[in-house]
């Protein structure tokens, strides 16, 4: 076998591994999204409740609490940034990325200071390889959100934004994440998560319904600070959720079109291999004529 | 109002635990046990940790424990939302 051809078969069976591997990776992708999806439409019913309770209670008490108001003065924000562990899923982190660097520019050139708060491997990795520092960061689990993640999230940044100023404490709290709008888009975006808007709900109250008259059970105070923790968990839960079901559905995508590469490199080797070969069987024809051709004529000079 | 009855929903952060009508609904606030009948005025508690016993229209009673969360009632909705919540 000529060099050339052998070279060939090298390159026509590591793209064969190659594809063997994306074309199982989409496979468990394709499967998971549809898990993801079934998650997100789970615990929206919870979100929902969550968010009319906050509303209904928002409305109708025009306590201020220290969730709810806008501060004098905002000094410093804070970004949770939601990626994922794992990579080969396309541009979804890089996205997210790229939007949280849009949202930095944004906040600073409004003179506020910004801190960050990582999930996922990836935006961690993105950060020690540029020597940038973040407050806090969560690793691992991002393609199966649980709730305690999401909880030990909310209790942070909650904790961090009850913080004065001085001691670190931040003013403002964003989340970029990825939505997961379909199979074939996912959009990152940016939630002011607090101060509460509490308007931007999962499903906004419509404008025409009255919220009843409650009573408050011990009063008003306590059924808000018992219910904002909860709606902040519930709203980051979500946001986990959907970037989970968003980095499936990019990995799918990405594995497809690896897949595809693959398949397209392969036909394109076969056919120069067979050129290859092809060539090189015609040279040794030539060869073995020429050779036969000059043994003839020298044996007619003899 | 006997004919009339409480359209029930119970969530956790997860999940819809169980939705369904029922004729009265007992859970543990942090004041004590409320008991909540057809009819009972709009209201937000906060639930302490407990169980929440519903009682459906044909007298069976169902038992839930309910983990940190809230109740919220309104024109006979009632919706119980926990961060933990299962059938017992």
């Amino acid at each position: 076998m000529g060099a050339q051809l052998r070279v060939y078969r090298q390159k026509i069976k590591s793209a064969q591994t190659t594809k063997k591997i994306t074309r199982a990776m989409e496979l468990i992708s394709a499967s998971r999204i549809y898990k993801a999806q079934q998650r997100v439409a789970a615990s929206t019913p919870y979100s929902r409740a969550v968010t009319r309770a906050v509303s209904a209670v928002a409305t109708y008490s025009n306590i201020d609490h220290p969730l709810t108001t806008e501060p004098e003065s905002i000094d410093r924000a804070a970004i949770v940034i939601f990626t994922s562990d794992r990579g080969l899923a396309g541009a979804f982190s890089s996205n997210v990325l790229k939007e949280t660097e849009q949202l930095s520019t944004l906040l600073r050139s409004q003179g506020k200071d910004v801190v960050y708060y990582l999930v996922g491997r990836k935006s961690v990795g993105y950060f020690n390889f540029r020597r940038r520092t973040a407050r806090k960061q969560w690793i691992g689990g991002t393609d199966l959100p649980a709730f305690e993640t999401a909880k030990a999230i909310a209790d942070a940044v909650v904790a961090d934004f009850g913080t004065d100023f001085k001691d670190g404490g931040v003013d403002e709290i964003h989340l970029v994440y990825s939505r997961f709008v379909s199979m074939i888009s996912q959009v990152p975006e940016v939630v002011r998560l607090l101060p509460l808007e509490v308007v931007e709900g999962v499903e906004p109250p419509s404008k025409s319904e009255v919220f009843p008259l409650y009573e408050f059970e011990p009063d008003v105070n306590k059924v808000l600070d018992a219910l904002l923790p909860v709606y902040i968990e519930s709203r980051i839960f979500n946001a986990m959720l959907q970037s989970a079901a968003s980095e499936h559905a990019a990995r799918q995508k990405a594995m497809k079109s690896a897949t595809d590469n693959a398949q397209k490199l392969i036909l394109n080797y076969t056919r120069l291999s067979n050129q290859a070969r092809q060539s090189e069987i015609t040279q040794q024809i030539s060869e073995i004529v020429g050779g036969a051709d000059a043994l003839s004529t020298s044996g007619d000079e003899d | 109002m006997s004919e009339k009855s409480l359209k029930v929903e119970l969530v956790s952060a997860d999940s819809s635990v169980w939705s369904g009508a029922a004729k009265m609904v007992v859970a543990k606030t942090v004041e004590g046990e409320i008991g909540l009948l057809p009819g009972h005025e709009p209201m937000l508690a906060i639930l302490s940790s407990g169980e929440v016993r519903v009682t459906l229209p044909e007298g069976e009673v169902m038992k839930f424990s309910a983990e940190d969360g809230f109740l919220s009632v309104e024109h006979d909705v009632v919706t119980v939302v926990a961060r933990n919540a299962s059938l017992v």
